[in-house]
């Protein structure tokens, strides 16, 4: 049984505050360089909602504009107008920060999040009207709580606040009064996480065409971790998410891999189909307040806008082999391994060239390749440079030293079998996975035939090993399906043929040995 | 650079005396390398780590430079940097990393 993509959701929440309050750039320099001159430029560098939206990047990671489009606008993006300003795409939709204060509290199932009453009255209609929300989640929503009181909470008990336009509307409070793990710091993480990660989910799901109650598993693949002292990282987002998403029939689990845990999720939820283990599988993430702002010093510095301003979040819903959607290649793994080194020859080795060795392909018989898509408007002031085009150059050296493209060929690689980076630097958002609901798009259309989705993470972060890690996957376009029932007569024909031609053989073979 | 390695370079330079270590650098980009460098010779240019005004004027080379390629087993250099030679701007990686040494590296 194969695996298909049966559709995708991608979703962008734009959280300016956050930038400001929980971004882990700018609360360090409170702690070591409070009264710095950056502390002070960068509210000045901040993008309102509609500049959010009218952005390239953004535009195109909800499926209004194509990677292939943004290739065409010459860089930088951050000072362009684009043709399209919308907050709804065909893969999702871009929510504004009082939207999702307000899906926050709705995904709060312990109390701890408490919103100003006049603000929830304010902004409650606006969220109604949003075409992913229903009426369970509404329901969520509570009338909110007097603004003294939340005032309270921040200044006498450790509660984060949430601001608006940098006015308190709200906090998250404590979940425990010395468990760290339950701190307000950490409970506004995890379900800034969980509310991207629902809304990500409704995308996906809608976008699928399936009904919610198919739903058999969900596997979160973000990089935060909730649980108590007892159990850091005891779980489990992926399952919380699924209720609040209204998935009756699904359980869960969360996979963690740093940037590398979507890709091996989507590898996971393959397997977990193909085997018939489960029908139909969703891997979700939400975002991370922690990296907002991230790379705010060298934006400011060189006059930008701080364009780490938006959460991230995918679904992407795969299920039984409908004989039309593209299907996961499972043949067809790389993987990084214990052994395998950290050199990023050794790196592209196992995770591009090894599987291609195993089927008998070339590098160049992957038509596109979808590594790190970091959005290069991002990352290039910043100086990291444009991750995607050194994968591509690292792919395509690759390719010269196998002696499968000329050296003069280098340069035109990544045009050919790359893609522009359009993914905002949110860790585990930009990995491979992006590319996915435009590959599916693009096989539906007859217009691409095979994509390789590559994940990399980056182990060493967490102090427990020094080894990188990576695994990469192929989505095939669909030929149809595959055909269960058994034999057919031609097959029966060839297979006592051959039977009768061996058996000849071997009654010659003996007869020369006689 | 990463706050916790500001943090790990200071200490081999307290352990092992400044004079004893060379830093290798891999970085992808001429800019970063150079900031790199920056941090361990200078201190930090960005005020946030350790190195914050700590002058160690250590010894510092990327992996690319043809002082350290000297250095390697040519096999294992081809097996493990050639490709990273392809794709890196050599030539723009050892002229920020000159430029690093010439003005901060104390131990010439």
């Amino acid at each position: 049984m194969k695996s298909v993509i049966k559709g995708t959701g991608y979703i962008l929440v734009h959280t300016p505050d956050m930038v400001l309050h929980n971004g882990t750039t700018q609360t360090t320099e409170r702690v070591v360089n409070p009264d710095g001159e950056y502390l002070k430029e960068l509210p000045s560098h901040i993008r309102t909602f509609e500049q959010a939206l009218n952005y390239y990047p953004n535009q195109v990671y909800i499926g209004n504009l194509t990677p292939e489009d943004l290739a065409a606008v010459p860089q930088p993006w951050h000072d362009k107008d684009c043709p399209v300003k919308d907050r709804c795409g065909k893969y999702g939709q871009i929510m504004p920060q009082e939207e999702f204060l307000l899906l926050m509290q709705a995904c709060d199932v312990f109390e701890l999040v408490e919103l100003d009453r006049e603000f929830v009255a304010k902004y409650k209609p606006q969220l109604a009207a949003n075409p992913l929300m229903d009426e369970t989640i509404l329901a969520r929503v509570n009338e909110g709580s007097d603004i003294a009181e939340i005032t309270r909470f921040v200044n006498d008990e450790h509660s984060e606040g949430l601001y608006d336009h940098d006015v308190l509307v709200g906090c998250v409070k404590r979940a425990h009064d010395i468990d760290v793990n339950l701190s307000a710091h950490v409970m506004l993480e995890n379900i800034a996480s969980k509310a991207s990660s629902v809304l990500a989910l409704l995308a996906g799901v809608k976008n699928a065409g399936i009904d919610k109650a198919d739903v058999e598993y969900v596997i979160d693949c973000a990089e935060e971790a909730c649980g108590d002292m007892n159990q850091r990282g005891g779980g489990n987002f992926a399952k919380s998410a699924a209720e609040i998403a209204g998935l009756p029939n699904a359980t869960g689990s969360d996979a963690r891999g740093f940037c590398a845990a979507p890709a091996h999720a989507m590898i996971e939820a393959a397997s977990l189909v193909a085997s018939g283990a489960y029908k139909t599988v969703v891997v979700t993430a939400g975002g991370c307040t922690a990296k907002l702002g991230m790379n705010g010093k060298d934006h400011v510095k060189k006059g930008l806008p701080i364009l780490e301003d938006m959460l991230g979040g995918f679904a992407i819903v795969v299920s039984q082999d409908d004989g039309v959607n593209p299907f996961i290649n499972l043949s067809m793994l790389g993987r990084h391994t214990v052994g395998t080194g950290s050199a990023p020859q050794a790196v592209i080795g196992s995770l591009v060239c090894d599987p291609l060795d195993r089927a008998g392909l070339k590098i160049t018989d992957i038509d596109k390749y979808s590594p790190e898509m970091q959005n290069p408007d991002i990352t290039k002031p910043a100086g990291a440079g444009d991750v995607p085009l050194a994968n591509y150059k690292m792919i395509a050296a690759m390719a010269v030293k196998r002696g499968e493209i000329d050296r003069a060929a280098l340069a035109e690689f990544p045009v050919k079998h790359g893609l522009t980076g359009w993914a905002p630097t949110q860790g585990h958002i930009p990995s491979g996975v992006p590319a996915i609901g435009f590959a599916r798009d693009a096989m539906l259309e007859n217009k691409l035939g095979r994509i390789m989705i590559i994940g990399k993470g980056s182990l060493f972060l967490g102090r427990m090993t020094n080894l990188f890690d990576g695994v990469s996957f192929v989505i095939e376009k669909n030929a149809g399906k595959d055909d269960d029932s058994g034999v057919s007569e031609e097959q029966v024909k060839g297979m006592i043929a051959k039977a009768m031609k061996d058996f000849a053989a071997t009654l010659m073979a003996q007869a020369d040995a006689e | 650079m990463d706050l916790e390695n500001q943090k790990r370079v200071k200490e081999f330079a307290e352990k092992y005396g400044p004079e004893n270590v060379v830093v290798l650098l891999g970085a992808a980009e001429g800019e970063a390398a150079g900031l790199a460098a920056e941090t361990v010779t200078n201190g930090d240019p960005t005020y946030a780590g350790p190195l914050t005004g700590v002058q160690l004027g250590l010894r510092v080379y990327h992996v690319c430079e043809p002082e350290i390629k000297a250095e390697f087993d040519p096999a294992v250099y081809e097996e493990q940097i050639s490709m990273m030679e392809m794709v890196l701007d050599v030539d723009d990686i050892v002229s920020e990393m000159s430029s690093v040494r010439d003005q901060y590296c104390k131990f010439k």
